[in-house]
């Protein structure tokens, strides 16, 4: 029952067919069994069976929420409520958060069962799950490559079946890059769609918390629970949230696709291209036009992106000094020695670059050649984007310009990990939706196609990428070994 | 040389909000450390900031009492810097776009009007507090005061003595307490001053080096701070030396100022917008409401009271410092029916003694303006003398009795009786042959004797007026 | 741009951050590369754009003033590294 998506699972916990329990019972099983992936930071067996039985309570009562009884795990950057909430970081190894974060809340309500807390970079800087922690997790798809990140534990658990559905991140493309790269379906909702509260904050302009799951149509219901206002988050945003499975089956005869040239130039791997190129196909089998749409802008988001993240974030983990929560060094000497140990000690190399870049960002003398100009290419892109979004219904194009690298191939080179988020990273600065699908293999490893819609488009995107779904069965396909 | 003296404040004014600026934590003053600190104050992993409306608002009356521009739209940055009393490592404040711009407040020295530019104020978080007691060689850090929302009030280096820096400081802390958005009390911290100080030779345009002189917490202080701080200066530049630019805290055992090394060390807050909240926009209707709710101020009150009530400008002065106050002599004349001048002199003499007799505010009275109006009451009808009020009011004071029940107890009502009041200056004439032949002879003083005489006998309870208007008919035989 | 070690020190003490000696050299040639991309802004002139904070254009939500917050102070002191009678304890602060 491993290879069910929540839709099916909903149904079958209603027919009978199994309960809650079992369900957990038998995921809880899994995880264990492939453990060797290292997508799990925590498992919590005992409160996901305490829960699971809670949720057959409610199910037998007949007045349980859709969700009720499923399991989900997610991403160790949400806070929950007595467990470890890490964050992929030895600073929090020791952090038992003591409130929820709003999507947690959010979960629990809907029924969920929660499984644990899954790997992630090291707070959530990074595009390979590498800079965890709790060491890298491994492409259920080909052992010895990455799953992307920062949510790689997110996809490659639920690319494993391990779960599922899980939460995730996106600030550059931690949502559709893992997404893509495991072969799942991932959706970074509009800025502003789901709250940030408790979620720990890497770069809070761009930060946006979305559902990774098998299909589309699952994808709809988890973002049904996320998504919504939270007084508890200024930057939410008050708007009703729209039936997301309602127009999943519309017709896309006469939708309007617009492909940017500038993400088909001669940075494109040229099987990515041909793979894109399918996937497009198939969108005009289904009636779609494609039309071409220029975004000039956009080679300079990684860049302005590579500004304005390390500057938020230099802020953002200030909070981690080792006086409140956290690790704390032994013995400080005084005061300096106190911070510059304990965050010396408790931050990896690629957090401790950021936050470096971003203190020099901002620091005297440099705040308007950096951080300004970077805010004013933020809204070059986000008009660019805008006025494609004039012409065209949806956005389509690669995730990742090539599909999952090897271990450790990129460490060296930070620079060149950056500018594989070509693709995702605009989208965050101009706060999009956009969501990555499965759209085939190159050797054996998946491809994903974006699609980025405009604000607030989530049901459309859903919608674009459930038919698409009904036409096609990469989503369905299950690695080796994980059958 | 002579040397001229520039000061430029910064006042950081707690604004009586009941929760905190970020957080909907409370920010009562005096709690067990850590038990008004919430995740958001203790700056946990995750949480968010949620602006507070009530400082918005506050922080518009302001600007609209100082006749400043109240900015259409405000946003929040982030002041970067590590302390133990600061959670977050930086706290959010404003920079670039400040709610209050510039605005003006009005002093007077030695009977001179001085205007004091204000050039911003702006909204920001209150830092903890790091106690110094010991344990075991580390600090304590309490963390209930973070997040209390504070309006810092930047002024223009526009005073040139202490005495003129105070009475900024005075002003704008009787006009805080006036808007209701600030308790003023400085003892709790709730009203704090940093003073900028240079001095440079008179004449000359450009302003020398200045020191901040930090966190002075009375007016005592402010003036001692800055007056030894000039010394201080002049001292080092008439002996060829140079100031260096820097923090310095006031020691008021030691009356000095000293460089306060922590702070010293290269700061650089690079503050920029914080992404977590969203730019302040401030509505018409929210101007529209704070101006229906702006009371009149007090430089219009002293006025008013001058031109309506007629009293002296010493007497508006006291009698406007204080809105409670005001409004009690307002309360005062409208239920005693009796005249400014009573009600003046009432409050500044009998009840501002007897109230700084046990150094209470106003608006701690024992006795409230009703129960003053009914003794008032019966001073203008002639029930009792101005000197039999004074006792009545010395048991009102202690007790919670009306005036005319005091009189009843007490017996104390004036005797109007003309044959009553007679047959005492009968008696007294009868009695004190010596003192009419002198009268009679042509020595009027003595007259006095009679009164005194009548006013003992009965008490002081006969009617002043009367007694003379008898005595002198009977003396006159 | 090019850092340099001392530079990154610099950096790093601003932002209390602790690096070994021996890796000073190779953040300073990290930083400088990641100096160099963002360089590549300057390559388009935005005179007359408005910086853009946030992706919205949205207002600031203001809250009632109105406490809702209990003492919570044994869950939140339960995670703390040093406490003792309700107070987080550092080395000693020096004014």
């Amino acid at each position: 029952m491993h290879t069910k998506t929540i839709t099916q699972l909903v149904k079958g916990l209603r027919a009978g067919d199994y309960s809650s329990q079992e369900l957990t019972q038998s995921y809880l099983a899994r995880i264990k069994q492939h453990q060797a992936l290292n997508s799990f930071i925590t498992v919590t067996d005992e409160q996901a069976m305490a829960a699971a039985k809670q949720a057959d309570a409610r199910l037998a009562s007949g007045n349980a929420p859709l969700l009720t009884g499923i399991p989900i795990a997610h991403k160790d950057i949400f806070c929950t409520q007595g467990v470890r909430t890490s964050c992929g970081s030895k600073m929090l190894d020791n952090f038992i958060a003591p409130y929820n974060a709003t999507v947690v809340d959010k979960f629990n309500a809907a029924g969920t069962v929660t499984l644990g807390k899954l790997n992630m970079d090291e707070f959530a800087m990074g595009s390979s799950n590498e800079t965890s922690f709790y060491g890298a997790v491994h492409n259920p798809w080909a052992n010895n490559t990455v799953p992307g990140g920062s949510s790689g534990g997110s996809a490659a658990a639920v690319a494993a079946r391990l779960i599922p559905a899980a939460t995730g991140t996106d600030t550059g493309g931690s949502i559709r890059q893992p997404a893509a790269l495991c072969g799942i379906t991932g959706l970074k909702p509009t800025y502003g769609r789901v709250s940030r509260y408790g979620m720990i904050a890497y770069a809070s302009s761009l930060d946006q918390g979305g559902p990774m799951t098998q299909t589309a149509e699952d994808a709809a219901l988890m973002l049904q629970v996320m998504a919504g206002f939270d007084t508890k988050d200024s930057t939410s945003v008050e708007r009703e949230v729209p039936d997301y499975s309602a127009g999943l089956n519309n017709s896309l005869k006469g939708l309007k696709i617009g492909l940017p040239k500038e993400f088909f130039d001669e940075g494109l791997n040229s099987d990515m291209a041909a793979a894109i190129e399918t996937a497009v196909n198939e969108y005009k089998k289904l009636g779609a036009e494609v039309v071409e749409v220029s975004m000039p802008n956009l080679k300079l988001a990684i860049p302005a992106y590579y500004v304005i993240a390390p500057a938020e974030c230099s802020a953002n983990l200030s909070r981690m000094d080792g006086v409140r929560f956290g690790h704390r060094c032994t013995e400080p000497a005084d005061l300096n020695d106190l911070y510059i140990r304990s965050r010396g000690e408790g931050f990896g190399t690629e957090v401790k670059r950021r936050i470096l870049v971003g203190t020099y960002a901002l620091s005297e003398g440099y705040y308007d050649a950096y951080y300004i100009k970077a805010q004013k290419i933020r809204r070059l892109i986000s008009d660019d984007f805008n006025k494609a979004l004039e012409q065209v219904d949806v956005i389509m194009g690669p995730v990742s310009p090539t599909p999952a690298f090897g271990l450790g191939e990129k460490t060296s080179d930070p620079i060149e990990m950056y500018l594989a988020d070509i693709y995702t990273i605009a989208i965050n600065l101009a706060g999009l939706p956009a969501m990555s699908i499965p759209a085939g293999f190159i050797n054996e490893k998946p491809v994903g196609l974006q699609i980025i819609g405009n604000y607030f488009a989530e049901a459309k995107l859903l919608n674009v990428a459930h038919q698409y779904q009904q036409v096609t069965d990469w989503h369905q396909q299950t690695p080796q070994g994980f059958e | 040389m002579q040397w001229e003296t520039v000061i430029g404040l910064e006042i950081h004014a707690q604004l009586a909000t009941k929760t905190k600026i970020f957080s909907a934590a409370s920010t009562a003053y005096g709690a067990e450390p850590n038990t008004q600190a919430c995740a958001v104050d203790l700056g946990l992993p995750g949480v968010l900031p949620v602006l507070n409306q009530e400082a918005v608002r506050m922080a518009v009356k302001f600007g609209m009492a100082i006749e400043a521009e109240v900015a259409d739209y405000s946003v929040f940055a982030r002041k970067n810097y590590f302390y133990p009393d600061l959670p977050k490592g930086y706290q959010i404040s404003q920079m670039d776009h400040p709610i209050v711009g510039i605005g003006h407040m009005d002093i007077e020295v030695d009977d001179q009007t001085k205007r004091v530019g204000v050039t911003r104020a702006h909204l920001e978080e209150d830092a903890g507090k790091s106690l110094h007691e010991d344990f075991h060689g580390l600090t304590g850090v309490d963390l209930n005061r973070a997040g209390t929302p504070l309006l810092e009030i930047v002024s223009e280096p526009d005073m040139r003595s202490a005495k003129e820096a105070v009475a900024y400081m005075r002003k704008i802390h009787e006009l805080v307490q006036y808007l209701d958005i600030c308790d003023g009390n400085m003892q709790e911290g709730s009203f704090r001053c940093d003073a900028n100080v240079s001095i440079r030779p008179v004449g000359q345009e450009e302003y020398g080096t200045r020191t901040e002189l930090k966190n002075i917490n009375s007016f005592k202080f402010v003036e001692k701070a800055i007056n030894i701080e000039v010394e201080r200066q002049i001292e080092i530049i008439e002996a060829g030396g140079r100031i260096t630019q820097e923090t310095r805290l006031y020691d008021a055992d030691k009356n000095e100022t000293r460089s306060m090394r922590s702070k010293e060390e290269a700061n650089d807050y690079r503050y920029f917008p914080d992404p977590d909240l969203l730019p302040v926009y401030i509505s018409d209707e929210l101007r529209a409401q704070v101006k229906a709710d702006l009371p009149e101020l007090p430089h219009l009150k002293r006025q008013r009271f001058i031109e309506q009530y007629k009293l002296d400008s010493e007497t508006a002065t006291q009698l406007s410092s204080s809105r409670q106050l005001a409004d009690y002599f307002e309360a005062l004349i409208k239920e005693s029916g009796c005249g400014a001048k009573i009600c003046s002199n009432w409050i500044t003499v009998e009840l501002s003694g007897a109230l700084n007799k046990q150094n209470l505010d106003i608006s701690q009275s024992p006795v409230s303006h009703d129960r003053l109006a009914g003794l008032l009451k019966r001073i203008s009808d002639n029930t009792i003398s101005g000197k039999i009020a004074k006792q009545v009011f010395e048991l009102m004071w202690n007790s919670e009795d009306s005036a005319d029940a005091i009189i009843d107890a007490q017996g104390l009502k004036q005797i109007t009786d003309s044959g009553a009041i007679e047959a005492i200056i009968d008696k007294i004439i009868a009695d004190n042959p010596g003192q009419v032949e002198q009268y009679l002879s042509g020595k009027d003083k003595v007259f006095g004797f009679f009164v005194g005489q009548t006013m003992k006998a009965s008490q002081g309870k006969a009617n002043p007026g009367e007694v003379n208007k008898i005595l002198k008919e009977k003396l006159k035989r | 741009m090019s850092l340099t070690a001392d530079d990154v020190n610099k950096i790093a003490y601003l932002a209390r951050l602790g690096i070994d000696a021996e890796d000073t050299e190779s953040y300073a040639k990290d930083l400088s590369g990641m100096l160099d991309l963002v360089a590549q802004m300057s390559t388009v002139n935005t005179d007359n754009v408005a910086p853009m904070a946030h992706p919205l254009d949205q207002v600031q939500r203001l809250r009632i003033d109105q406490v809702n917050e209990e003492n919570q102070r044994k869950t939140f002191q339960a995670i703390a590294p040093q406490v003792e009678a309700g107070l987080y304890l550092v080395p000693k602060v020096i004014e």
